[in-house]
């Protein structure tokens, strides 16, 4: 054991929360965050989108520039995105430790993060 | 180029001894009580904050290899085949951002080193897991070897290496190899920890200086763009079409878009990739990261245009034994363009930036084989001392490999099977990361899809030919895709085909009523941080299914 365990004293006093859950969170914020991260992506996909050589700048081919400019647009998007998923879903201190799931396998379909 | 260049020689020598010192010294470094355990050798004792962890996957990710392949590839054959490398590196965060949380909260849970660990535990197929274990270790042999080639290439322009004595020739790269491997064997993973600060400081240093400086010495950056533009229209005498995209033409746009979104999806399959993530002290640490890694897409971008500026400075690689080498042509463009003693600290940031990914890279495989192999199939009840004890032998065993690899073959060889491991590391994407998600996925669909995306990829990449080099075999990463018709990388194809079989199998193994495995983790495992508990492991084995011999 590396950690300790006294983290987050406040939260989940009750012994009777059930960990084989998907901790509570604010389904709307969840949901901007994820279109957050999803733009660099399409727009880095989008290769007919900024494959020329003008606007210029600098000397730069768009190509170029347009790329390096999504560097920190993206960098920006995912450290908003973090601080969004930080509100969204709080962290749920798993303080009563069991958390033993042998026995039950049963399906566990459509989690989501 | 003829003789040994003496001044770069002794900085690149001072340095490396340097970071040598630091690397034995790294033991003491937030000393553990006991270095017997893989959690403290494998995993640095789970215990790095964000600046740690950013050095550490900032020098674990952006290899001497890619240092010395992409401006290459800028060089060789334009900005498809190389430029490509800074969409891949920018989609590669928020990709990352999504689903490493996840796997760094069931990993602290319940102890998982290794992708395989997870997979054994999600799906409980032994089966599974030893493919995914299996891919990892294979995928990374040979790019621990690459990280030599980037060494090689130093060696090379500052003039070692020539002689036509076996021994000689080599020795500078025994030497450097023999003592990486000593310091990783004592240090474990706080070893290139602390390289890696030195190693990046170095790579921004020199990058910067270079990208400011040399553009105006050729012309400014008009006179970079308007020769590589020149030298990628000019035909190719092989096949008259032209040397390379100075932009991706409209042919070229699926290839461009797939080698970015494959290669995204890839890196954070291979086990070194996962050892540094899974040696972050939280889970935000690593979705911090995520934010600010892209500082070493944006370098990664500046060294690839590095290629183009040695289009216009007219840059000659040409390898001691006569031939042109693309390879050399940045190690080649900073002898030719600035003092010796500053070519110097780059061919060490160069050589040093071998030595962390190859130290990460061989602690991975080695913790690979310890968990999914050794543990699992072989010793069932080995004790975390033991563990520690074999992974750290395996870790030699595997450097030494490497280094057989690239001197007794041809170092083509090691180039073929990386873009092979690309390939096949990608296959291991659905059961590890769609299994962070959902088990829905039977375990043997899952196993199908792998087998039938690791056939259809190594056929494919075999297949594709380059007459420009003149071989029938391993020409490149690119080929026609099914359906759509337009190039695109070969990885990507087999991915989707492995989802395919997935789905298509799960639908009928859920029919037919096919057996699954236990799951041992629980949806909350998924969400937990630094101070929850982990799970104890029960004295009796949670999946009793096959019992060990």
């Amino acid at each position: 054991m590396t950690t300790t365990d006294q983290a987050d004293a406040g939260g989940g006093r009750r012994d009777e929360v059930d960990h084989d859950t998907v901790p509570p969170a604010r389904t709307g914020l969840l949901v901007v965050a994820g279109v957050l991260l999803a733009v660099p992506v399409v727009a880095l996909l989008w290769v007919s989108s900024y494959s020329r050589v003008e606007p210029r700048l600098w000397g730069f081919p768009f190509f170029i520039w347009y790329q390096f400019l999504w560097v920190f647009l993206c960098s920006a998007f995912t450290y908003t995105a973090y601080r969004i998923v930080l509100v969204a879903r709080p962290h749920r201190p798993m303080v009563d430790g069991s958390g033993d799931a042998s026995g039950d396998a049963t399906n566990r379909t459509g989690e989501r993060s | 180029m003829s003789g040994i260049d003496g001044t770069a020689l002794v900085v690149l020598v001072v340095l490396f001894l340097l970071v040598t010192v630091m690397g034995f010294l790294a033991t003491r470094w937030r000393r553990p009580t006991s270095m017997e355990s893989l959690d403290e050798w494998g995993l640095g004792g789970r215990s790095f904050g964000t600046w740690v962890t950013w050095f550490l996957l900032g020098g674990d990710l952006y290899t001497a290899y890619t240092f010395v392949a992409v401006p290459a590839a800028m060089f060789g054959a334009g900005a498809v085949s190389g430029f490509f490398a800074v969409p891949y590196t920018i989609v590669l965060y928020p990709i990352i951002f999504v689903f490493m949380g996840r796997l760094w909260s069931v990993s602290h849970r319940h102890g998982y080193v290794t992708t395989a660990d997870f997979v054994r535990g999600r799906f409980g197929s032994r089966g599974l897991s030893l493919a995914v274990a299996v891919t990892g270790f294979l995928a990374t042999m040979p790019y621990i070897a690459l990280q030599l080639v980037g060494i090689q290439a130093v060696l090379e322009v500052i003039g070692l290496g020539g002689g036509s004595n076996v021994i000689a020739k080599d020795l500078p790269l025994f030497i450097a190899f023999a003592l990486l491997a000593a310091y990783t064997y004592s240090s474990g993973l706080r070893a290139p920890a602390v390289i890696a600060f030195v190693k990046d400081t170095l790579i921004y240093l020199v990058i910067i200086i270079a990208i400011v400086y040399l553009p105006s010495k050729v012309g400014g950056w008009d006179a970079v763009f308007s020769a590589a533009e020149q030298k990628m229209a000019k035909p190719n005498p092989v096949d008259g079409k032209p040397t390379g995209a100075f932009i991706p033409g409209a042919q070229a746009q699926w290839a461009y878009a797939t080698l970015g979104l494959g290669s995204a999806l890839a890196l954070f399959m291979y086990p070194h990739s996962i050892t540094a993530s899974l040696s972050a002290s939280s889970r935000n640490t690593i979705r911090r990261n995520a934010a600010i890694l892209p500082a070493y897409s944006f370098v990664l971008g500046l060294l690839a245009l590095l290629g183009w500026v040695a289009i216009a400075a007219g840059t000659r690689p040409i390898g001691l034994d006569g031939k042109p080498n693309a390879q050399l042509v940045i190690p080649q463009l900073f002898e030719d363009s600035f003092p010796s003693w500053f070519a110097g600290v780059a061919f060490a940031a160069i050589a040093i930036g071998a030595l962390v990914p190859a130290a990460i890279m061989s602690i991975a495989a080695a913790n690979t084989f310890t968990r999914n192999i050794y543990k699992e199939w072989l010793k069932p009840d080995a004790t975390p001392k033991q563990e520690a004890k074999v992974s750290k032998l395996v870790s030699l065993v595997v450097k030494a490999f490497a280094l057989v690899f690239v001197l007794a073959l041809d170092k083509q060889n090691a180039i073929n099977f990386q873009l092979l491991g690309g390939i096949w590391i990608l296959q291991t994407f659905p059961a590890v990361v769609l299994g962070l998600y959902t088990r829905w996925l039977h375990r043997w669909a899952l196993t199908a899809g792998w087998a039938v995306g690791m056939v259809y990829g190594t056929w494919q990449a075999w297949s594709v030919a380059n007459p420009r080099a003149g071989i029938n075999h391993f020409g490149g990463s690119l080929d026609t895709i099914p359906i759509i018709g337009q190039m695109g990388y070969i990885a990507m194809t087999a991915f989707v085909i492995n989802l395919l079989v997935a789905v298509v199998g799960t639908l009928v193994l859920r029919l037919a009523k096919a057996p699954e495995g236990e799951d041992e983790t629980i949806r909350g495992d998924y969400f937990a941080d630094a101070g929850d508990p982990r799970v104890e492991k029960v004295a009796q084995p949670i999946h009793q299914e096959a019992p060990n011999p």
